[in-house]
């Protein structure tokens, strides 16, 4: 750090947050400022804990499924797939193939309400207001599916270790085959609405730029990853509930820039209606409940599962002692890790960038402080 | 060449207010009018808790078997039952479920063997203190009084 700056101003710390609108929740950065130049960030975090790894311990392995769709609670189907395969997988539970299917279709769903999110956030954060309303209405349609099939929208504890609690309704395929062929049109939309926009690129482009290495060096993963340009997909990597049966692309970008994020996670979309499409057409049928105990008691031992989530990888980390409640759960949420590159991404940028780079990251608190 | 004059143009600012454009008509209104118009609600919806009884006789189905407060995460559920000693059988007396710490996960209604608590349509919770979120068995068999609008 020099000690003169420019006109031999002296520094100016702020603070950024916990309630500033476009933190997307309560994170609080403390920016260190030359003039309108960012030279350091330091993240304040932890507004939002609420202990649920430690809430982990006190429940059974059943009664903690809904408390996982409160940590990135955009994606609560993600958090909860996550967390019935650590569990399947410690109990030695084969989940039966039409479960498998639609777990895959109502993930790729969430995927999709998540991304939406995020857009129609990060153009609300750069200035542009109108795309929030069509993504809000497309997730829209996405969360009645949701309240549909399991009764809940937003945390919708839709999964249960071993399979599905409930099978699908009456409509259920009709209804996702209609969103399906809708979706498509409106991503052209939005497309048409930011892509070539110049406000859009001159905000984004070359704006917290993180490359491959540090990317690596970081443990980042997700659409920030991809857009580095390194091909990186938990989905094919290591394919989980079936995931190895469908086709689809691991859209990546060049520059690892906020632009090239953009880009990555629209293309996410499209690859994810691909996904459904296909996972509909094959739905097979049988049972949605594998073999499980009335108590689930798993044997003792750990066991770590990561899947793919809309943000990057979210990892369970389970370790049984033998008895009906966990001895302790670990998250890794995609979030808490991707927020650590923040202060490398923003160094050199000016403060309106800093609100572009946090919107990039695409994080949410619930899932940062846990 | 053809990116300077659209660049000149405004082509692209002009393509994305089209967009907008398009969505002036009113039949594109998704506003909902609550509460004058009513959400359509799901037939799986979890909402306010009810305990069912039998329409023809009027006795609750409940067997008191405690297995819903033994399922429920907040251990939010008290069941109290005696003995009765004539049919030597399990009486319900006493039912409370506080809704004001409950999520709507659903393992309470998952684990009734009977079918009697149920998890309803019913959204509209809200109450002046938070001891009118404590339901008893005579509230949760009736259902909460539903705020009458004048409109």
């Amino acid at each position: 750090m020099p000690d003169g700056t420019f006109l031999d101003a002296t520094e100016l710390v702020l603070n950024m947050g916990p309630q500033h609108p476009s933190t997307h929740g309560v994170l609080r950065v403390i920016l260190k400022l030359d003039g309108e130049k960012v030279i350091g960030t330091e993240c304040v975090i932890g507004y939002l804990h609420r202990g649920i790894e430690k809430i982990a311990e006190n429940r059974t392995y059943a009664q903690f499924a809904p408390y996982v769709d409160r940590m990135d609670y955009v994606a609560a189907v993600s958090n909860g797939l996550g967390y019935c395969l650590a569990v399947e997988k410690l109990l030695g539970v084969e989940v039966p193939p039409r479960a498998q299917a639609v777990r895959v279709i109502l993930t790729e769903l969430n995927r999709i309400a998540s991304h939406l999110i995020w857009l129609g956030t990060h153009a609300l954060d750069v200035g542009a207001i109108t795309p929030l309303f069509y993504c809000m209405r497309e997730r829209e349609e996405i969360l009645n599916i949701f309240e549909k099939y399991c009764g809940a929208r937003l945390t919708t504890h839709a999964f249960r270790i071993g399979g599905l609690q409930y099978e699908t309704y009456d409509t259920f395929e009709e209804d996702v085959r209609a969103f399906c062929d809708m979706f498509l049109p409106r991503v052209d939309e939005y497309e048409e609405l930011l892509t070539g926009n110049r406000i859009w690129i001159g905000r984004l482009r070359n704006v917290g730029i993180l490359n491959a290495e540090d990317c690596k060096a970081y443990g980042v993963t997700g659409p920030l990853l991809r857009a580095a340009g390194v091909k990186w997909d938990l989905r094919k990597a290591q394919p989980y509930s079936g995931y190895e049966q469908y086709d689809f692309e691991i859209p990546t970008g060049t520059n690892g820039d906020s632009y090239d994020r953009y880009l990555v996670r629209i293309q996410e979309m499209r690859q994810s209606v691909r996904i459904i499409r296909q996972a509909l057409d094959g739905l097979p049928g049988g049972p949605i409940m594998g073999k499980v105990p009335k108590v689930i008691k798993p044997p003792v031992g750990e066991v770590y599962v990561s899947i793919e989530a809309p943000k990057g990888e979210l990892g369970y980390y389970i370790v049984s002692d033998g008895s009906t409640q966990p001895y302790r759960v670990r998250v890794r949420p995609p979030s808490f890790v991707n927020l650590q590159a923040l202060d490398k991404m923003c160094r050199g940028a000016l403060v309106a960038d800093v609100v572009v780079v946090i919107g990039t990251i695409d994080i949410v608190l619930g899932e940062v402080d846990r | 060449m053809r990116k300077l004059l659209r660049k000149i143009f405004l082509i692209d600012l002009i393509e994305g207010l089209w967009v907008t454009f398009r969505y002036q008509q009113p039949k594109y209104i998704y506003t909902e009018q609550y509460p004058a118009q009513r959400p359509k609600i799901a037939e799986r919806f979890r909402g306010a808790p009810r305990l069912n009884i039998n329409p023809e006789t009027g006795e609750t189905l409940c067997i008191a078997c405690n297995l819903c407060a033994l399922a429920c995460p907040e251990n939010l559920i008290v069941v109290g039952s005696e003995r009765d000693e004539k049919t030597r059988r399990k009486v319900l007396t006493t039912f409370t479920y506080d809704i004001s710490r409950c999520m709507f996960c659903g393992l309470c209604e998952d684990a009734c063997p009977v079918d009697a608590l149920e998890l309803t349509q019913d959204f509209e919770l809200a109450s002046y203190s938070r001891e009118g979120a404590i339901w008893d068995r005579q509230m949760l068999e009736e259902g909460p009084r539903p705020t009458k609008y004048p409109w």
